[in-house]
């Protein structure tokens, strides 16, 4: 391709949906000052999925809070759709979902869905009705005007996830959403977010301990390295999409998994 | 089945109690006046009705008024010392320090204040009934979970909103539970202030029963009294599974993650 080409497409590219420059975190336990993240430098593309992986205490979710505006950093800079925002106009700008679904007990299933876009300042009614139009998406229609205690473990973090998508956010960040359920029931929901995701196509930030979930579902893979938290490595996953879970017997696959294993191995 | 499961224990119970009594009273020839025998008592509260009644009446809407006044009391205080450190401060010690006057010291200056009418009796009650419901609002408020309102706080909640849809949803469960406490406190605080100087009442009747030697009379303004009670005790049940319907599921413990910490 010829230089000139390759630069005016490289102007054209919409800016980034994430960046993170230069970010150093801080917290306090017991009087002592800990650093959750140490100069860490990301970018996340419009569309793009991205995992992030790596041992316990490396800062993993302390990203996701910074991201989402929760937390300032202690330095450096983040960007959303190319203009760098404090922490407060952050809020309200990325999808947040958590291991627990933080189901609200007292709402029904279509309640629960919408109050995303409540928050955001749609009116109840409405966010209601657009929860109820989607229900069939995550496999819910019949189950409208249940209530959390009433559901499974899996149909439950379905509700969480469409309350992540239904405002229509384009970033997601999903903190290891399916980290608390049982085998099968996170392989199902993984194929189910896939497809999903390959519908609508939002930049995904996901963080996630399990290494076959991370290759399955991302385009690249992050390993983080233990407090303080860096980048210790990133693989880009070279896999076709639209991708299936059956895709984890792959030799590609498992190529790739051996060599992400062996990062964790080597950052521990 | 269930029917007769749920109620013959405690029915078999209290017909046993009343056996006793009756059979012990009669075979020792205890004089009415120290402690009749059952029947009596039933057949005062048949034959006595229209007075105790109407006494009832009046104990049952000093009750009412001063529930009334302890929830509003209770979770307008309950808001104030939720909305800011300072406030907690200021406010719960002095709620604290209300429940450590004692009731009989308070009620004669009422009395000397308001006289004899309602408002020193609903005073009082209020003064008993505010105090589970200040505690128990404040535990709920506070007992909301912090993980789901950072959740919403990511998604953009300002703090109106996350008390509107998280906090103050939260903290019903808690704040019923103090209800329940409070509305059978009342009830003692309502005869306790009849008891101190008034012209109706149960409690006042009580008092005249006593100084007749009419025990008969003191036993069936009990047994309204606890009727009473336990009726608006199950009102206050009734209203909150109306209020929670979501609670029937929780309580069940069909699924045990909602509210996990």
């Amino acid at each position: 391709m010829p230089a000139v080409i390759q630069n005016a497409s490289r102007a054209a590219r919409p800016p980034a949906a994430v960046s993170v420059e230069q970010v150093t975190a801080t917290y306090r336990e017991d009087g002592r000052v800990l650093t959750a993240l140490a100069g860490i430098s990301l970018t996340l593309a419009p569309g793009e999925f991205v995992a992030v992986i790596g041992p316990s205490g490396s800062g993993k979710s302390t990203l996701l809070d910074l991201i989402s505006g929760l937390v300032e950093p202690d330095a450096g800079e983040i960007r959303l759709g190319g203009t760098a925002l404090p922490a407060s106009a952050r809020l309200g700008r990325c999808a947040y979902m958590h291991q627990r679904d933080l189901l609200l007990p007292w709402r029904t299933v279509v309640e629960n869905a919408a109050i995303g876009l409540e928050v955001l300042g749609v009116a109840r009614r409405e966010a209601i009705e657009k929860a109820a139009a989607r229900l069939r998406d995550v496999g819910l229609e019949g189950f409208a005007n249940a209530y959390p205690a009433q559901l499974s473990g899996g149909m439950r973090q379905r509700v969480a996830f469409l309350r992540t998508i239904l405002p229509g956010l384009p970033v997601l960040l999903l903190d290891e959403p399916f980290g608390a359920l049982d085998a099968l029931t996170r392989a199902e929901l993984q194929e189910w977010l896939l497809e999903l995701w390959e519908r609508e196509r939002q930049a995904v930030l996901l963080v996630t301990h399990d290494v076959d979930e991370a290759i399955l579902l991302a385009d690249r893979v992050l390993v983080f390295s233990p407090r303080p938290g860096r980048i210790a490595d990133e693989a880009r996953i070279e896999l076709p999409r639209p991708r299936r879970r059956a895709i984890v017997t792959d030799p590609a696959f498992v190529a790739y998994k051996a060599a992400i294993l062996a990062d964790l191995e080597g950052v521990r | 089945m269930t029917f007769l499961r749920r109620w013959a224990p405690p029915l078999l119970l209290i017909t046993l109690v009343l056996a006793v009594w009756e059979v012990a009273v009669r075979a020792a020839s205890v004089p009415a006046w120290l402690l009749p025998p059952p029947s009596a008592v039933g057949r005062t509260l048949v034959e006595e009705r229209g007075l105790l009644l109407s006494n009832a009446a009046v104990t049952l809407s000093e009750v009412v008024l001063g529930f009334a006044l302890a929830l509003a009391l209770g979770l307008a205080l309950a808001l104030l010392i939720d909305a800011s450190p300072a406030l907690d401060r200021a406010i719960y010690p002095l709620v604290v320090a209300s429940q450590t006057v004692p009731v009989p010291a308070i009620a004669p200056l009422l009395l000397i204040w308001f006289g004899y009418g309602l408002l020193p009796k609903v005073l009082v009650t209020a003064l008993v009934g505010f105090f589970p419901i200040v505690v128990s609002a404040v535990d709920g408020l506070r007992s909301a979970d912090r993980e789901t309102l950072s959740l919403l706080r990511a998604f953009g909640a300002s703090r109106p909103q996350l008390f509107r849809k998280v906090r103050w949803p939260s903290a019903l469960p808690s704040v019923f539970s103090g209800a329940r406490i409070a509305i059978a406190v009342c009830v003692i605080g309502a005869v306790f202030g009849e008891f101190v100087g008034s012209k109706a009442g149960l409690g006042y009747l009580m008092t005249r029963a006593i100084a007749q030697f009419r025990t008969d009379r003191v036993i069936a303004a009990i047994v309204l009294l606890s009727l009473m009670g336990i009726g608006l005790f199950a009102l206050v049940g009734a209203v909150e599974r109306f209020a929670l319907p979501w609670r029937r599921y929780t309580l069940d413990g069909v699924s045990g993650e909602t509210r996990r910490r």
